[in-house]
């Protein structure tokens, strides 16, 4: 007997999808198709949006104070008996008469729950760090019965690859955390309702009643039936909430429900380093519309609605470690939502509930999460853009991704998963690979692969350079060797991690939410693009000597003269960073085999990771010091893109989305005052610097506009700024939740000597 | 009180007129400011200023030759790539250092400016060598950001080291000339914030008529501070405060009260 044995189909009496489109859509899952036929392009400005009503003010002034007893202890509560999963806790409530959206992770707010399939250390380290006792029932069960993903993972990996990780040449693997950035397309839920998914999910699956039965087929049949019982999991926990998600939602506030009651099943099953939303904001704008439109709902009563949801999703929560937080910076979550963006017809997908998720700032004050992601386009209208630039100016919560770059690959309906990464939602979905260190792989190819820090052997088959001055024919030579053992090790390390995390950890929600036969994508990355272009620039351009240490390897560098940086807009570099990037990607296309047939990518993302990879990596030829934090992302090196932010804006538009699928990050700070002298000239030029840059084909900008003393005194005195946000590398924090030396680093970065 | 602050010795280079291939002196370029004329900026400084304001925020501009020497198709490459981006979201300016002490290069540089790339072209400057020039010479400018000081003689002698008419020369040059004008005026405590101070030079502004479509009130700040060690110059405001917001908008509305556009 498997899932599919039955199911029933209870029609509603009324008829949810009055008044929409008779389309294609209708007879098939199809979302796009929905949201083209039956959404209304807003091209206005500002001007209608609403202010929090005395509810909302109230509810978010009960979620501050329990924020700020969070902050005190590092984690609220735990619910650390029971293994977390869709339906394992009751009902919990913030405030219940009060709340217009309801759902939470637990039983009560900020209460994280353990979720041990990725891993039984994890939660014994996350629960020990804070204070909590771990449940004897659960360690016996996941060390006697049940296998996590991590000792999956631990029971394949080879010692070339245990060697790399211990080193930092590779860091950040999901092979100990759950792998996120899976988008399920959680508007399904809305739209069609549990019983419809489930008869879609039972078609799937008996449509390969008569495939051959290997092995591929096999696993997917498994997932198909485990997706189908995560349906109906989800509808079980809804009706805890007193929510019937049988049918289609027939309301505006049944669309948020059904919507966030589909995210909310899927962030209680997995902690995924991100868990993003998707791009619900035009989708919930048909409902809102057609609400309105009937007198059923006022503008005051929509807002309301969007800024409960966005209460919600700024309490998602999960039981992570100190260290884990270290290398990602505060406690992240990536509730990422995609806003705007034009749509293939040309008509901008910019609605009026764009507008209302960013309003969420100012009602509710800033905030790093959910991770609004503008999704720009030269073409999007004014209004919105002023509006966007506005918010930026703000409160530095928004981050920008390029639409014209991305809708020709992905089309008009894809989110982005964590920081950067576009997929098509539904209907994509990306195996995440952290991120290879260039710039110890350049030093192991200077030191036949020693790491320069530890004295081990790691990359072995290297041999070192001998000469005096680091001559750029021979470096060029090794490194492409350093590189090519390193796209090796890294790519087995991945196929083994995500082998592993469909074994024993896989996303049955997410994945049900999703079509039968999507497209996967293997998301490599890399770090040190900078540092390697500006190391390599160096010994072309200058005169680069080694200095050696007693044992013969290579510990530090002299520069003589002056070498042409990454982020001046000078080709002599930008060549270098882009032959970079499009080399480690030729070098990781090449590899033999990726699990499941994924396709392989690349990111130029470091998130805040920066800090850790510079500790890990000694001391480089472009005269960085060992320990120094590299460039987030695709960022310049800190103060040597000495020609301002728009020059560094172009060197770092030059490298080629092509080349970096998973996308290219930038991160660029200013104050507000140095953005024009008025209100109305900031908000100007930076829609227009935006523009520039979408132009010129940049991939993503985090926008801060930040005032130094403001940084410093939240140093101080961090109880008075719960709320101050800054972006860093992909998605935006806490300021106060980041360690001091990601404070420092973000302080240095922003403001340089030009100010 | 005064300054026995020796002129500035070295004449600039020459060049040929409308000469591409000559040189002059950069001292950095900075690809998006946002305050130095309308909207996004490429504003090139240039070495080499006569005056020694005793707030100067940029000392380290003052000799010419603390720039490197650079010629007009150096600096032609280095806003080419930007071109398409500035020419919708502002232009080039040209500041310093004062970048009049260096004419020749700097009317090059704009000709060509306007000549290869149409960009809107200002320039920010003292106005004291104006006199130097030709009228065609303000032909590639499209406008000018003219830095009065002080509106007193002796007081912008004492401030500046340099006589105060030749600036208000230039500005009724550029009337007669007809050029757009952009005013700007450094709010120091002390030296420059009196009422009546302020009053005179608005009145002043205000007298130059629809030329003038906009005057900056900027705050002193301290952040050129560090600036000072190395130009063996004591730095005497290094006790002036900055002045408070506030005080800032009510120099702003002594400008707006006679018919000016402030900021």
């Amino acid at each position: 007997m498997n899932a599919f044995t039955e199911t029933s189909i209870n029609r509603p009496l009324i008829d949810p999808w009055e008044g929409f489109s008779e389309g294609k859509w209708r007879e098939m899952i199809d979302l796009r198709g929905f949201i083209q036929e039956n959404y209304t392009p807003y091209e206005g400005d500002a001007a209608f949006l609403a202010g929090p009503t005395a509810r909302t003010t109230k509810l978010w002034a009960d979620i501050a104070a329990l924020l700020k007893l969070e902050r005190e202890k590092g984690v609220l509560d735990v619910s650390a008996d029971r293994p977390s999963s869709i339906t394992a806790h009751d009902a919990g409530y913030i405030d219940r008469a009060n709340e217009l959206i309801v759902g939470l992770q637990t039983d009560a707010p900020l209460k994280r729950a353990i979720m041990p399939n990725g891993g039984l250390r994890m939660v014994e380290a996350g629960l020990k760090a804070y204070g909590f006792d771990s449940d004897a029932t659960v360690a016996e069960i996941w060390t006697k019965y049940r296998k996590s993903h991590n000792q999956g993972v631990f029971d394949t990996y080879s010692p070339d690859i245990l060697a790399a990780r211990k080193s930092g040449v590779i860091t950040g693997l999901p092979d100990a955390y759950g792998r996120g950035r899976i988008i399920g397309d959680y508007r399904r839920v809305a739209l069609y309702g549990i019983d419809r998914l489930k008869a879609a999910k039972q078609a799937e699956f008996h449509a390969l009643d008569d495939a051959v039965f290997d092995e591929a087929t096999l696993r997917l049949r498994e997932e198909l039936s485990e997706q189908f019982r995560a349906l109906e999991e989800l509808r079980e926990m809804a009706l805890k909430y007193g929510v019937d998600l049988s049918a289609p939602a027939v309301t505006a506030r049944e669309a948020v429900q059904a919507t966030y009651f589909g995210y909310l099943a899927a962030v209680k099953e997995q902690n995924g380093a991100a868990m993003s939303l998707g791009r619900v904001s035009t989708f919930l704008d048909i409902y809102f519309e057609r609400d309105l439109a009937a007198g059923r709902l006022t503008e005051a009563q929509a807002q309301e609605l969007i800024d409960d949801l966005v209460i919600k999703l700024r309490i998602i929560r999960f039981l992570r470690t100190p260290d884990y937080d270290a290398l990602f910076s505060g406690d992240p979550t990536w509730v990422t939502e995609a806003i705007g963006g034009m749509g293939e017809d040309g008509r901008t997908l910019v609605s009026k509930t764009s507008f209302r998720v960013l309003q969420t700032l100012y009602n509710l004050g800033p905030a790093p999460e959910p991770n609004l992601t503008v999704l720009w386009s030269v073409g999007l209208p004014r209004g919105f853009k002023d509006f966007c630039a506005k918010v930026s100016k703000d409160t530095s919560a928004i981050q920008y991704e390029n639409d014209d770059l991305m809708r020709p690959k992905w089309g008009d309906d894809y989110g982005i998963a964590c920081c950067v990464s576009a997929m098509r939602i539904g209907k994509q979905m990306q195996f995440f690979g952290a991120r290879a260190n260039l710039a110890k792989a350049l030093l192991y190819a200077i030191n036949g692969g020693v790491d320069e820090k530890s004295g081990a052997l790691v990359a072995k088959g290297l041999t070192p350079i001998t000469a005096e001055v680091l001559d750029y024919d021979e470096v060029m030579a090794k490194f492409d060797l350093s590189m090519d053992w390193l796209a090796k090790i890294y790519v087995k390390a991945l196929n083994a991690i995500h082998y592993m995390h469909d074994k024993y950890a896989y996303e049955r929600i997410e994945m049900a939410l999703h079509d039968r036969d999507i497209l996967r994508t293997m998301a490599c990355g890399i770090a040190g693009l900078s540092i390697v272009a500006d190391s390599l620039s160096a010994i072309k351009h200058a005169k680069v000597k080694v200095i050696r240490n007693a044992a013969g390897l290579a510990t530090d560098y002299e520069i003589e003269g002056d070498y042409p940086a990454f982020g001046n807009n000078d080709d002599r570099v930008d060549e270098i960073a882009v032959w970079l990037t499009e080399t480690f990607m030729k070098k990781v296309a090449r590899q033999p085999h990726f699990y499941r047939g994924a396709t392989p990518t690349q990111s130029i993302l470091t998130i805040t990771s920066n800090v850790v990879y510079g500790k890990k990596t000694g001391n480089t030829p472009d005269g960085r010091r060992a320990g120094a934090p590299f460039a987030p992302g695709a960022n310049p090196m800190n103060g040597r893109d000495k020609k301002g932010f728009v020059a560094a804006g172009a060197s770092v538009a030059k490298l080629p989305y092509e080349a970096a699928l998973d996308g290219i990050s930038w991160t660029a700070s200013a104050t507000p005052a140095s953005m024009g002298h008025t209100e109305a000239e900031q908000v100007t030029n930076l829609a227009n610097c935006l523009d520039g840059f979408c132009h010129a084909g940049g991939f993503h900008v985090n926008v801060n506009m930040l005032r130094r003393e403001t940084l410093e005194d939240a140093m101080a005195h961090p109880e008075a700024y719960p709320q101050l946000t800054v972006r860093v590398s992909g998605y935006a924090v806490n300021f106060v939740k980041l360690t001091r030396d990601q404070q420092l680093d973000v302080i240095s970065r922003t403001f340089h000597a030009s100010m | 009180m005064t300054f026995d602050l020796p002129r500035a010795r070295i004449e600039p280079p020459l060049c040929a007129p409308h000469a591409a291939a000559c040189h002059g002196f950069l001292h950095s370029l900075e690809s998006g400011a946002a305050v130095d004329g309308p909207g996004m900026r490429f504003v090139f400084f240039l070495s080499g200023c006569q005056f020694r304001c005793l707030y100067c925020h940029n000392p380290d501009t003052w000799k010419l030759h603390n720039g490197r020497e650079v010629s007009v198709e150096d600096l032609l490459a280095e806003v080419a790539p930007l071109a398409s981006f500035l020419k919708f979201a502002g232009g080039v300016t040209f500041s310093g250092g004062e970048p009049m002490m260096q004419a020749e290069f700097v009317n090059a540089t704009a000709r060509e400016i306007k000549a290869r790339l149409g960009l809107h072209v200002a320039l920010d400057t003292q106005g004291h060598l104006h006199a130097r020039v030709a009228d065609d010479w303000f032909d590639p400018i499209d406008l000018v950001m003219l830095d009065i000081k002080h509106i007193d003689p002796e007081r912008h002698q004492a401030l500046t080291a340099q006589a105060l008419k030749p600036t208000l020369d230039c500005a009724a040059r550029m009337v007669r000339l007809g050029k757009k004008m952009r005013i700007r005026y450094v709010l120091v405590p002390g030296w420059t914030d009196g009422a009546d101070e302020v009053a005179r030079m608005a009145d002043y502004v205000a007298s130059l008529g629809p030329s003038v479509e906009l005057v900056e009130v900027l705050p002193f700040h301290q952040l050129g501070r560090a600036k000072w060690a190395g130009v063996g110059t004591a730095y005497q405001l290094s006790d002036t405060p900055t002045p408070s917001p506030d005080e800032a908008e009510a120099a702003r509305a002594v400008f707006r009260a006679r018919g000016l556009i402030a900021c």
